[in-house]
């Protein structure tokens, strides 16, 4: 037998897959041409699918401070930061964070899924009981097996389901964490924070929300959705990527806990790994200051976000939650979604496709994710693109229903 | 042991009729029915039923076992011992 013989089932689910048409799992960017462009096998393609919310991939202060912190300081640490020292520009990315979030202190990461690892085990332990909504990202799930807790889940953005479940909890030896998301990746919808909070707080558990995707989306400032519900105080730790709306790679956790730093000698997905890339780490603290500097920036995000959700369903798509920058359109099967999304790249529009077991309750998703960046002419464009393969869709099915 | 015997065979009951939906080929479900394999209920699936038996028993069942879950039977005696310690 061989060693990867395991995986064969889901080779030959992808092998079907490329018989349909392009690797939806693994498409080639032959040139990334700005923050919403990119030519795809020779195609000037408008890119819905990036999740670059605010479009400060290519902002000329943040790529000029990344060719500076290079050129200056090199292009790698080569070690990590407990055995081989932090960088000041380290410890300024992580204070740029704590400004902007009213946080105490935060730690950064070299990964949004790092953080998440390095928070989840850091601050629960094998006697502790985690509690993770259902349809927690993969980074949320991987960081509670590796933290050794006991784990419950509870259904999708229901605190009364979380009451029920805490209530029998009898664990008394350890404390419960309670994980959600801000923004949910795949279908776009929004946890009820305050409501959470009256549950964590009934029950003496600590509140963990990863706000990956609602950061610099959510909220007057951009906080996430703490900030939009106004619940910042009641969040004991917040944990985020740089690899969204803040245009580069990386990850943070960040509280008001007084012992808060003792992360950083406890938490081994933070203590043994190689600390982020100067460049890497300088574009953060540039984008941080953008958006402080620009709140416009996240009212051009929802006008855009509006835009593609009020076309989009105006052709009649099903769209799984509110419109937000994460429109996920539903579609019938597994078939179907793999046409639209080929087709799609074939007219120059790039989507997620997104399909079980990646998704919740088995649905089949093309995801768009919105940028401030789009022009309004790229959003009609892209409503316009999906109205055609639409219409060639529901042909095929009357000529083979005939 | 005939009141855990009965206990037992209502369980497999219920849980056959959790797995139903996900029985499009209508094969008979039996306790050394594979979940995955026979029935290609994926992870994310197996977590749902899960939680679905969680809620018939109030009962719960950390999803770290889930790991160990291949067979009907194998939730079927991870509920028993749920209900048993509760």
């Amino acid at each position: 037998m061989d060693i990867l013989d395991k995986y064969g089932p889901i080779a030959e689910r992808r092998d079907s897959l490329l018989q349909v048409g392009l690797n939806p799992f693994g498409l080639r960017m032959d040139k990334i041409l700005s923050p919403t462009e990119a030519l795809i096998n020779g195609r000037k393609t408008i890119l819905v699918g990036t999740n670059n919310y605010l479009g400060l991939t290519f902002d000329p202060d943040c790529i000029e401070a990344g060719c500076e912190a290079m050129r200056e300081q090199g292009t790698g640490t080569t070690g990590s930061r407990i055995a081989n020292g932090s960088y000041a520009l380290h410890e300024e990315l992580e204070q740029a964070i704590a400004r902007y979030l009213k946080c105490k202190s935060a730690i950064v990461f070299p990964t949004g899924y790092q953080a998440n690892l390095g928070m989840i085990a850091g601050l629960a332990g094998p006697k502790d009981t985690i509690l993770l909504d259902a349809d927690s990202h993969a980074s949320i799930y991987d960081g509670c097996r590796l933290s050794g807790a006991t784990l419950i889940r509870f259904r999708h953005n229901d605190p009364a389901d979380l009451d029920r479940r805490l209530s029998r909890l009898k664990n008394e030896e350890g404390v419960a964490l309670v994980i959600v998301e801000g923004i949910y990746s795949m279908l776009g919808d929004i946890a009820p924070l305050k409501e959470f909070i009256e549950v964590k707080k009934r029950h003496g558990a600590f509140l963990l929300v990863d706000e990956a995707h609602s950061l610099g989306v959510m909220g007057a400032h951009g906080r996430g959705v703490a900030e939009a519900c106004g619940v910042e105080d009641d969040v004991d730790f917040v944990a985020g990527t740089f690899s969204k709306s803040l245009g580069a790679i990386g990850g943070f956790g960040a509280s008001n806990h007084p012992h808060f730093d003792r992360l950083r000698y406890c938490s081994r997905p933070y203590m043994f790994t190689a600390s982020a890339s100067p460049a890497s780490v300088v574009t953060v603290t540039k984008a941080i200051e953008k958006i402080e500097q620009d709140p416009g920036l996240i009212d051009k995000l929802w006008r855009n976000a509006n835009a593609l959700y009020q076309g989009l369903s105006d052709l009649g798509f099903e769209i799984c939650s509110p419109a937000s920058p994460v429109i996920a359109v539903r579609l019938s099967d597994e078939q179907t979604a793999v046409f639209f999304w080929n087709r799609l790249v074939e007219e120059g529009v790039y989507v997620n496709l997104a399909i079980p077991p990646g998704t919740p309750n088995g649905v089949c998703l093309l995801r768009c994710s919105v940028s401030a960046a789009h022009s309004e002419a790229q959003i009609e464009e892209v409503c316009g693109r999906f109205e055609k393969i639409l219409r060639e869709w529901e042909a095929q099915k009357a000529s083979a229903s005939a | 042991m005939d009141e855990m015997q009965n206990n037992s065979d209502s369980v497999f009951q219920d849980i056959c009729g959790f797995l139903e939906q996900y029985n499009r080929n209508k094969i008979e479900i039996t306790g050394s029915t594979d979940l995955n394999s026979d029935l290609n209920i994926d992870s994310v699936a197996a977590m749902d039923i899960i939680m679905e038996v969680e809620d018939r028993y109030d009962i719960d069942i950390p999803i770290n076992l889930v790991a160990d879950m291949r067979t009907v039977d194998d939730l079927v005696s991870a509920v028993q011992k749920q209900k048993e310690a509760g």
